[in-house]
């Protein structure tokens, strides 16, 4: 602690008593820390408008998603098809409302799943010592350095027949997708719950409690989970980022959703073959697809910000 | 001892403040220090006084930003350093003046060798070649008195103990033979028996090198041990100057008074069963500081007087200064 | 370093063998007859299959049938390709260069930018060009890769024709030529696949330079008077690396799932786009073989990883 941060004993001994004036409530502090991040602020707006546009979107648009018209085929946004029309005319702009709808669905469930899977094997191996924390870390390494992609393919290859079979194609992709993509996705979060756990473990806080009398199952729910709840948060938003992506790329490589469910990836995919005469179609649906990723990343960052006051230099 | 004469650093008046979120920290607000040749000066004071930034800022070691000089002069041998910019500041950075930190565990690079680590400070200002310079750093490491000095310079700084590193930044620090050696809190991080014996080596290296030494410390058994003069820092000023002898036999700021009283004395305690004393209260926060004298509000001779105006140093006999308008009234 | 390489490569065997466990499981748990191919076709009769079944002893139990396929993927006889009628090893060694290439150049692209850029980004925490660099790095990341390969596509073959947006193994000039073409026809998976990546680099390379650059130690290199560059090249970046590799090595499942995509929208004959076209054809063997490649490739690099680490961290090597 000598050098540079020597000088900050002072700085900090000085700063304390003000920042004790202020009387921020935590929560209110986390918000004034997030709104700081001006891209996070913004974000937030961006994408609550992206959600309202695919909630509300099919009532005020009413033209259907799969209303072929030879004569417009291929065209450009025009007041009857503001973002154009695909191959078979069909409106681009009722296509993407409705493949928001899936991508955003996809998003949030599979980040749900992944949540649910790393708490649970991050709390189990937190509060277990010895072999079972051993074998559920090396399950969590070896599942961080798995191909993520090539499985993905793989497991929805294997079963996309029977889960179709069980629950219908639209039902069973998406079922199929949702627990893929989060059963891939719950390392991180599997880590961040573990890691609190053996720290929060040792700190008096949870020593009182326990010495107080307090069950294990209380400690856990009371003590140790609202802790850790801030970066699971914030690896949880990332997660419907990184799902999204996911979703999107099965069905750019046309293995997700079948063809005549327009998600933004098949959008996409289909309009690969049409850059050269109608590129808007490919635009719109990348576009969409990027504004809503970077509109999360960022929300996510300005939630570390808020959440995660160790990560803010 | 003459500083007067000729004094090697010469601090006047040095402002030193840093822009944080709650405002301007003035951690350093307008200090005058001098050492002279081969003198030994202790500068002392409880974390927060202000100490370590005033040795960071004779290098120019404050980051910047958030920190800044303000004000004030550096005077090296007659030269204003303040001014100086960074390639110039260079050619003096361990050539001229070395300095020594307070955490030996980490103020060494753990990917390089401790071989390395001296020789590239040899290297640089000696520009010797590769294996010159190393043959000079084991040298370095035989005069700190670290065993089998030739093999060790091929060592890792994990290879050594807290104890062993920090006689390896003194190794470092000395390479160039610099005329000043500024060693922050050298000690504070070791344990009581190394203490002792890294305070013993940096007088010892101080008689062999006939250098300087600045040696910042929150300790007064260690000032009593090795200083000559000695500066008290309280809350970013000098509080009290003077000669060791004369500090400890006739303390005249409150601070000085209340710093000696905290000493642990063995002997005393044997027969007396007294209590320890302590300082009430703690260093005021210096984003926007009182008025006046900055020890006042934990001063037991503090009259209104003292809350108008920052009170100056004042020469009170030769040698010795005291920053306290009451100081002819404070005697014991 | 001897015995640390040994003890990384011993480690790295239980995870080998954790994928195949789970890439056989699934396989096994997977509704129909993975000969469903071999075992519908009519020309077949009953009685051939049923011998097949018993010598490909699909009525085993299925650990005897894990081990026997284990066993078999180590001896390098890992079938046969229903759709190419090609041994599924020369196939996949066939593909595999191209793979290779475009990931390694991309991962050197992706280095080369991430690294300057985080470090000055890092050296002014949030000066203008560490606020561009930060939301360009945002854009990187959140721009999918199969977005950013078409619209490279469109500007520079559609609308400019600079580039061609077909990769060819089979380049028919020679000499210089050859090597324009071929470096031409890379431009663009590289770009795509390297700054995608460079985007989540370079956010790793600033948090570790910022935490490199407030230790002790720089501050007594600093001290030394060395040059401000100098301090940051050999104290702050040189310890830097070491948390960026980590990180990196954490990446590489992503970078080759990149690579998948590039290799689609492209047509690089390398092994991504050899999974998607076998999974059209219901090629079994290829892709259970094409999977363990890739995650024997992301296993491969994060031992590589594991050696530069070693290299660049005296500490470990030497516990």
């Amino acid at each position: 602690m000598a050098g540079l941060t020597h000088a900050s004993p002072s700085v900090e001994t000085a700063l304390a008593p003000a920042s004790k004036k202020r009387r921020f409530s935590p929560g209110r502090d986390a918000i004034r820390r997030f709104l700081r991040h001006r891209l996070a602020a913004v974000s937030i707006v961006v994408l609550a408008l992206l959600a309202l546009a695919i909630v509300v979107g099919p009532w005020i648009w009413r033209v259907p998603i799969n209303e072929i018209d030879f004569t417009a085929r291929l065209a450009a946004p025009s007041w009857d098809h503001p973002f154009g029309t695909d191959d078979l005319g069909q409106d681009l702009l009722a296509r993407m409302i409705y493949g928001g709808r899936i991508s955003l669905a996809v998003g949030f469930a599979a980040m749900a799943v992944g949540l649910f899977v790393g708490v649970v094997i991050g709390a189990i191996a937190g509060n277990s010592k010895g072999p079972v924390d051993a074998a559920l870390m090396w399950l969590t390494d070896l599942f961080l350095s798995l191909p993520q992609l090539p499985l993905l393919l793989l497991v929805i290859y294997l079963f996309r027949d029977l889960l179709k079979g069980l629950v219908g194609p639209e039902g069973g992709t998406f079922v199929l997708i949702v627990l893929v993509i989060g059963g891939f996705r719950w390392m991180p979060v599997a880590r961040l719950v573990r890691a609190q756990f053996l720290s929060l473990r040792e700190k008096e806080f949870v020593e009182a409690a326990r010495a107080l009398g307090a069950s294990n199952f209380r400690l856990v729910a009371r003590h140790i989970l609202p802790n850790a709840l801030g970066p699971v948060i914030v690896a949880g938003t990332i997660d419907v980022a990184a799902a999204i992506i996911a979703e999107s790329t099965l069905s750019f490589l046309g293995l997700g959703f079948p063809p005549d469910i327009p998600t933004w990836g098949r959008l996409l995919f289909d309009a690969k073959d049409y850059l050269d005469i109608a590129p808007h179609w490919a635009l719109f649906a990348g576009g969409a697809i990027f504004l809503t990723v970077i509109a999360i990343n960022f929300i996510g960052d300005g939630l570390r910000d808020a959440l995660d006051p160790r990560k803010v230099m | 001892m003459d500083a007067r004469v000729a004094p090697l650093l010469e601090i006047k008046g040095l402002k030193t403040y840093f822009n944080t979120d709650e405002g301007q920290v003035q951690a350093v607000d307008g200090v005058d220090i001098s050492i002279g040749s081969g003198e030994t000066l202790c500068v002392v004071g409880e974390s927060g006084s202000g100490k370590t930034v005033t040795a960071m800022s004779v290098l120019k070691l404050i980051a910047m930003p958030p920190g800044r000089i303000a004000g004030g002069q550096i005077l090296w041998r007659g030269r204003d350093l303040v001014p100086l910019g960074s390639s110039e500041m260079n050619k003096i950075r361990a050539s001229e003046i070395a300095i020594v930190f307070q955490e030996p565990m980490t103020s060494l690079n753990p990917v390089y060798t401790v071989g390395d680590q001296i020789a590239e400070v040899i290297r640089l200002h000696q520009g010797l070649s590769k294996k010159a310079a190393m043959d000079r750093a084991a040298e370095m490491l035989a005069l700190v008195q670290i065993p089998n000095p030739k093999a060790r310079v091929n060592d890792y700084p994990h290879h050594f103990s807290g104890g062993m590193r920090q006689r390896v930044m003194i190794a470092m620090a000395l390479s160039c033979n610099p005329k000043l050696l500024i060693a922050d809190e050298p000690t504070t991080a070791l344990d009581v028996t190394i203490q002792a014996q890294i305070l013993d080596l940096l007088l010892d290296m101080k008689e062999r090198l006939g250098m300087s030494i600045m040696l910042i410390t929150h300790a007064m058994g260690v000032v009593a041990e090795v200083a000559q003069r000695v500066v008290v820092m309280y809350a970013g000023r000098v509080a009290e100057e003077a000669p060791v002898d004369r500090l400890f036999a006739n303390p005249r700021h409150p601070y000085t008074q209340g710093l000696i009283r905290s000493i642990p004395r063995i002997d005393l305690a044997a027969v007396k069963k007294s209590r320890l004393e302590s300082i009430p209260g703690s260093v005021p926060k210096l984003v926007n500081p009182p008025e006046g004298c900055r020890f006042a509000s934990r001063c037991r001779f503090a009259i209104p007087d003292c809350r108008i105006a920052q009170p100056p140093l004042r020469e009170i006999e030769p040698g010795h200064k005291v920053a306290c308008i009451r100081a002819e009234e404070t005697l014991l | 370093m001897g015995n640390y390489l040994l003890r990384r490569l011993i480690v790295a065997v239980p995870s080998l063998l954790g994928i195949s466990l789970i890439l056989f499981v699934l396989l096994a748990l997977a509704p129909g007859d993975p000969f469903g191919e071999l075992a519908s076709n009519p020309n077949i009769p009953p009685e051939v299959r049923e011998a097949l079944r018993v010598k490909f002893g699909m009525d085993d139990p299925i650990m005897v049938r894990y081990v026997r396929w284990l066993v078999a993927m180590i001896h390098g006889d890992w079938g046969f390709s229903f759709a190419s009628r090609v041994n599924v090893d020369t196939l996949i060694l066939q593909r595999i260069p191209a793979t290779l290439y475009v990931v390694g150049t991309a991962q050197l692209l992706a280095l080369i930018v991430a690294i300057p850029v985080g470090v000055l980004a890092a050296r002014r925490p949030y000066s203008i060009f560490d606020q561009i660099a930060n939301t360009f790095a945002f854009i990187g990341f959140s721009l999918p890769t199969f977005f950013t390969g078409l619209l490279l596509i469109l500007i520079f073959s559609v609308n400019l024709g600079w580039l061609p947006f077909v990769y060819r193994a089979d380049i028919q000039a020679t000499g210089w030529m050859w090597w324009w073409e071929n470096f031409k026809q890379a431009v663009m998976p590289v770009t795509v696949l390297g700054l995608y990546q460079a985007a989540s680099y370079t956010r790793y390379v600033r948090s570790a330079v910022l935490d490199v650059i407030k230790l002790d130690y720089v501050t007594t290199a600093r001290s030394k008077g060395l040059d401000e560059s100098k301090v940051i090249v050999k104290h702050v970046v040189r310890n830097a690396l070491i948390p960026v590799v980590t990180l990196v090595a954490l990446q590489m499942p992503t970078v080759f799932g990149g690579a998948i995509v590039t290799e689609q929208i492209f047509r690089i004959p390398g092994i991504g786009s050899l999974l998607i076209s076998a999974i059209l054809a219901n090629d079994t063997p290829v892709i259970m073989a094409v999977t363990f490649v890739f995650a024997c490739l992301v296993v491969l690099f994060n031992l590589i990883a594991d050696i530069l680490y070693g290299w660049l961290d005296p500490r470990i090597s030497f516990r």
